[in-house]
């Protein structure tokens, strides 16, 4: 138990960072963003499915 | 859309009577039903231009923010020491996380999309603020979540962040350093407040509909009805 806690109590690195000018951000947080505005892109432009009814007719 | 007569029970009042009665439960009753106009709760049916995946992001931050409760629950059920030590209890935890992520993304999509919408259009306002608020009170709910994780991560942010928030001016109001205050504030002040502003937004995303695409034509309704079924125009998609 005391093994488990110490094991959990550990700090996380916080993993590479990127440098930028004044921008400084580490690799995770610029790999969400970049991944979120890839699919607000595709949200504009993939067609939506059409409800079974329509297909239908 | 026809509805089944629902049999009343014995000694309840017609409708008509009810709508006219002054007691206060039959005027609770009228400014429920008022609030959002008729048929429009659940709607079956939608405007054309909401078949777009853009629109679809409100709803998946919802659906991540149910996620979020249900886990949360599930994370006070077993404790602090059932999330740190126990398989069942990491998984949960990271659940737990992993919907708040999603949460985020889909809420920030969700806000790039109607900003470039001017999704305050057509009276639209309030809409458009309560999701504002819902936001900010969002951060603040996440924010005492990395507070509460009980280590040395909890430990450096809440440190950190009591300098940042006495330079700020407002370190007098509350403790972020005060695990069983940030515990609280977590588990049942934040969530109680962003759930109040969520259910605010969604009645009045409901009662003023989804905002058209800038140029496209709002489909028009009835005064006092926006049944889908009787009242949508051509142009209208099930």
């Amino acid at each position: 138990m005391i093994t488990q806690y110490l094991a959990a109590s550990q700090p996380v690195p916080a993993g590479p960072v990127v440098h930028w000018g004044w921008l400084t951000i580490t690799v995770a947080n610029l790999l969400v963003i970049l991944l979120m505005i890839a699919v607000f892109v595709l949200a504009l432009l993939l067609p939506f499915p059409a409800p079974p009814e329509e297909e239908d007719r | 859309m026809s509805r089944a007569a629902t049999p009343l029970r014995p000694g309840s009042p017609e409708p008509q009577a009810r709508s006219r009665s002054n007691t206060w439960t039959a005027a609770v009753t009228r400014w429920v039903e008022g609030l959002v106009p008729q048929g429009q709760w659940l709607p079956d049916r939608q405007p054309a231009y909401v078949a777009s995946w853009i629109y679809v992001f409100g709803v998946a931050c919802l659906a991540s923010l149910v996620v979020i409760i249900v886990s949360g629950l599930v994370l006070a059920i077993g404790g602090v020491a059932w999330w740190h030590t126990s398989a069942l209890g990491h998984f949960v935890n990271s659940v737990h996380l992993w919907s708040v992520e999603l949460f985020f993304a889909t809420m920030v999509i969700h806000l790039w999309g109607k900003f470039f919408m001017a999704a305050w259009r057509g009276d639209r306002g309030l809409t458009w603020a309560t999701g504002a608020l819902a936001f900010f009170g969002s951060l603040g709910t996440a924010f005492t979540g990395y507070l509460v994780q009980t280590n040395f991560d909890a430990q450096w942010i809440s440190t950190q962040a009591k300098d940042g928030l006495n330079a700020a001016g407002i370190g007098a109001w509350f403790n972020v350093m005060d695990l069983g205050q940030m515990m609280l504030w977590h588990v049942s002040l934040l969530p109680l407040v962003v759930g109040a502003i969520v259910v605010v937004h969604i009645v009045l995303v409901r009662r003023h509909g989804v905002v058209p695409p800038i140029g496209a034509t709002e489909p028009s309704v009835a005064p006092g009805d926006r049944s889908p079924t009787q009242s949508m125009p051509p142009g209208v998609q099930p």
